[in-house]
């Protein structure tokens, strides 16, 4: 058996060596060019002028390029091409980039961008959300789902309002590019979530077909959504370059300028109006969700319909009314983000749960236990049936496991006598949605060669970005030949194998590409079948594929004779596999169909402590349950889980992204936005497995485990809430990001002292 | 301005390369020696990627010239393994999947090792205060704690 165990990930040697290439250690030709963008300094302006004199000679300066020096597509959008690579005469964030250096150095290429003599005309910027719901600045008409009427007159009614900050992705590889021009062809290198995506951007800037393009992606150092269309603007430039020079064309952000350029999570303000009974179940609940997606439209809409697709979270809602608001503003241009606007979406709702048990004096676990999905109760305010209500045991287990109600009492007792360091704990459920919203990219390819000497070639349209995808579709495909893992040779993702494929994102990549490759491997198995039943003749299903060898009747042969003996009688060992999910469709507009083929479920106990003279404050221990099926490989997923977990909190703690009055990022290096570090590493962090097959015929029984585990952070944030309430008699209403200084302010104004 | 001629040692190999003036001792691995196990993070010294040892203290290669390494002995990640034999850093971070995209393991492990190397029973507190300066956005840190301490009990009992 190669998948369910805990094989390393396949770079893991590469890694702790420093041998694992990433696009900017790949060895370049020597007349290689290094390309910056010279980038906007306003916000929202026309340019009057743009005067490059100085930047042209700049030293080791080659050319410089302007919106008018692109021969075909001026454009980078990943949806309705809004999103130009050049400025084309006014500007629409700090940041936007208006031309193209190429120099022969990286840091020529830099300094040189800094020379321009730019003068702006400015116009009114539309810098937050509240500037933009005054403006009415938005990208289509509010999104309204509906389920039931709900109303004002419930036995207990509570309003109020989240503010959600956004996150830097923060991978620690900068976005990077390189292209190689070829003949006709051109050759790009790039860190990207998306290489299809690519391949046709740079396509439709070169002017030429998509078959002009290969696309060959590695390994990313880390993406989190940041590098699904985020790299689409290095690439093209490299490749646009490279054709106009003839020369191989090199990019890579700079830290600063990644942060400045590119888009983030989105923040959002949630506004929420909640009807419920004594016990606090809920009958009643408007959520009005106004998200800040920037200047152009990328993926926002997608990303605001799944914050309306995760606005229940694990509960059941009778009667709901979810309105979206999709904003446009001058910022930066909001994107992908690991849970792709479904965080946000589910952090109102837990904040709903929260505020409801605060305000009946009743633990939150008790609120959550009358509202969770149940008989009677299992129709989502999208009208898909929530099938395996997974929730409410695994809540009620991890209440248990985390010894919560005992460790509730004694946080009660040390804040009763500690007046200034204060405890909170919170527990809270993730239900997510597994599947792409929009129903064709649910599909995936696979290509895998067997050699003669029984070696094995595998190709996916997947791309590895950390997260350990190549290593588990190796795994199915050892396993299906009952082959060793090192048996498989992984291979860089490249349009020219695999084509037409889909972002790895979304939470998909085992799930598709792994059928994909199952698909594939079992078609070369079925012939390699076929061929030994006729030769040592044997009924097909005496044939086995285990530990290393083929079973042919009582007869073990080694499968690499078994593979030479079928090449050498003309057998075919070379297949392609394809997949696409079953059961979904959905419309969005209508918020109705079954979008997810099934749903990932984690339960979270987070205890912390903060200091109320400074705000300051410690993850002390967390517990974590969570779901991924049968899991193919469980050193991977329990790392997928503590580090979406991390990262999760980071979201809602520490990180910060802070934008001044003239729409300028002023947090864009590490040394201003913090992710969180070793010493923020919860003390105790108990993390484990949920065992459970998936219901749905997954790839082994599996399930995702990309994106689920970064919601079980909001576990950390509620626990924040719950310390700081501890204070006083008022809700804290805490917003994200819980800074120390947001926690001392709301320390403050609980205890009546607001400032 | 004509280029600086240095010599110096790395990983133990004595080495000469020539660099600007303003080149960092990153730029002239990375882009002159061709050790491309030293990542740019954030070329502010807050991230730790670019982490190598200057004459056995921890420096970012990203805040030191590339002229500062004259007559000096740098080691780097290239250097760690014997040959083909892991060191012990090297091997727990890989049993116990303490990397995932792995583009800060080799500044974890350069960093690691200059902390066991001055002081082979770390506590847990040591190992996090040690190694604040590495930022790793996938794991959360838990395995990589877990991997130092494992590899510092490996050779204490080497």
């Amino acid at each position: 058996m190669s998948v369910a165990k805990p094989n390393p990930h396949d770079s893991g040697p590469k890694h702790v060596s420093g041998q694992a290439i990433y696009v900017d250690d790949i060895p370049m030709p020597s007349n290689t060019v290094h390309l910056a963008f010279g980038l906007s300094e306003r916000a929202r302006a026309k340019i009057t002028k743009l005067d490059l004199s100085a930047v042209r000679t700049a030293q080791g300066v080659i050319d410089v390029l302007t919106a008018d020096d692109l021969p075909f597509a001026n454009d980078v959008s990943p949806s309705v091409h809004d999103e130009p690579l050049l400025a084309t005469g006014e500007v629409f964030y700090h940041g936007q980039p208006m031309f193209l250096v190429v120099a022969d150095s990286h840091l020529n290429a830099r300094k040189a961008a800094r020379l321009a003599e730019v003068d702006y005309d400015d116009l009114p910027a539309l810098l937050t959300i509240e500037d933009a719901i005054a403006a009415d600045s938005k990208f289509e008409e509010p999104v309204i789902w509906q389920v039931g009427e709900p109303y004002d007159d419930a036995p207990h009614t509570l309003s109020g309002s989240i503010d959600i900050g956004g996150q830097e992705h923060f991978y620690l590889e900068g976005q990077a590019a390189a292209a190689i021009p070829r003949e006709d062809d051109m050759i790009v290198h790039s860190s990207t979530q998306h290489p299809t995506e690519i391949q046709h951007k740079v396509a439709e800037a070169l002017g030429t077909p998509f078959n002009a393009v290969r696309v060959e992606t590695r390994r990313m150092g880390g993406g989190f959504g940041g590098k699904e269309s985020q790299g689409n603007a290095l690439a093209v430039a490299c490749a646009i370059v490279a054709r106009r020079l003839n020369r191989p064309a090199k990019m890579r952000y700079d830290r600063d300028d990644d942060m400045i350029i590119t888009g983030k999570r989105h923040d959002f303000r949630i506004d929420y109006a909640v009807g419920f009974d004594d016990t606090g179940r809920i009958d009643s609940l408007t959520f009005d969700q106004f998200t800040r997606c920037g200047w152009a439209q990328d993926l926002s809409l997608a990303i605001a319909d799944r914050a309306m697709l995760h606005a229940d979270n694990a509960y059941f809602l009778p009667n709901v009314r979810i309105t979206s608001h999709r904003l446009k503003t001058n910022t930066v241009s909001n994107t992908a983000y690991r849970g792709f606007g479904g965080p946000q979406g589910m952090l109102a709702m837990e904040r709903v749960i929260d505020h409801i048990a605060h305000y009946l004096g009743i633990d939150p676990w008790e609120v959550r236990k009358s509202n969770f999905y149940g008989k009677g109760r299992d129709k989502t305010p999208y009208h898909q049936t929530v099938e395996d209500n997974l929730a409410p045991e695994m809540m009620a287990a991890l209440a248990s496991r985390s010894d919560y109600w005992a460790r509730k009492a004694e946080i009660a007792e040390f804040n009763a006598q500690s007046p200034i360091l204060k405890k909170g704990i919170a527990m809270t459920p993730v239900k997510f949605g597994i599947s792409f919203t929009l129903t064709h990219l649910n599909q995936a390819g696979a290509l895998v060669h067997v050699y003669a000497d029984g070696s094995i070639h595998l190709n996916h349209g997947g791309t590895e970005m950390g997260q350990g995808l190549f290593t588990k579709v190796a795994q199915v495909a050892a396993e299906v030949f009952g082959q060793p893992l090192d048996a498989v040779k992984i291979t860089a993702t490249d349009t020219g194998k695999v084509p037409n494929t889909s972002a790895t994102a979304a939470s998909s990549g085992s799930d598709l590409n792994g059928m994909a490759c199952k698909n594939a491997c079992e078609k070369i198995r079925d012939r390699l079948v076929a061929f030994a039943a006729e030769r040592w003749q044997v009924t097909p299903d005496a044939i086995r594929f285990t530990d290393g060898i083929v079973e042919i009747g009582d007869q073990p042969i080694p499968f690499g004779e078994l593979t030479k003996a079928a090449y050498e009688n003309r057998v075919q060992l070379s297949a392609t596999g394809f997949y696409k999910t079953p059961k979904i469709e959905w419309n969005r507009r209508a918020g109705r169909g079954r979008p997810f083929f099934y749903f990932a479920y984690g339960a979270a106990a987070t205890e912390v402590i903060i200091d109320t003279l400074t705000g300051e404050n410690r993850i002390l221990r967390t517990d974590i349950l969570h779901d991924v099926g049968k899991s193919l490989n469980p050193a991977i997923d329990i790392g997928q889980i503590e580090g979406g977990y991390v990262q999760g909190a980071g979201w809602l703690t520490t990180e910060e992204l802070v934008f001044d009055d003239k729409g300028r990022l002023r947090t864009h290096a590490p040394s201003t936005y913090k992710i969180p570090a070793c010493a923020d590493r919860p003390k105790i962090f108990n993390v484990a497995l949920y065992n459970n097959e998936n219901r749905e015929d997954t790839i082994y029984r599996s399930k995702a485990v990309g994106e689920p585990p970064f919601m079980l952070g909001i576990s950390a944030f509620l626990a924040l809430s719950d310390a700081i309430a501890s204070c006083g008699e008022a809700y804290p209403a805490l917003n994200a990001p819980a800074t120390a200084e947001t926690i001392l302010r709301t320390v403050d104004r609980v205890k009546g002292q607001p400032w | 301005m004509s280029k600086l001629h240095v010599t110096t040692t790395i990983n133990g190999d004595s080495r000469e390369f020539l660099c600007e003036p303003e080149d960092t001792l990153l730029d002239a691995l990375r882009n002159t020696l061709g050790l491309t196990g030293a990542k740019e993070g954030c070329a502010t010294g807050d991230c730790g990627a670019c982490s190598v040892t200057v004459n056995g203290r921890l420096v970012c290669s990203c805040l030191m010239l590339a002229a500062e390494a004259e007559g000096q002995e740098i080691d780097t990640i290239e250097g760690m393994a014997d040959h083909d034999k892991l060191h012990p850093l090297q091997k727990h971070f890989l049993e116990g999947a303490a990397l995932q995209c792995g583009i800060c393991t080799p500044g974890f492990l350069v960093a690691a090792k200059a902390l066991l190397d001055k002081n082979p029973d770390p506590t847990e507190t040591e190992i996090r205060y040690h190694l604040a300066g590495n930022l790793c956005r996938c794991t959360g840190y838990d395995k990589i704690i877990r991997a130092v301490q494992n590899a510092a009990a490996e050779m204490r009992g080497a």
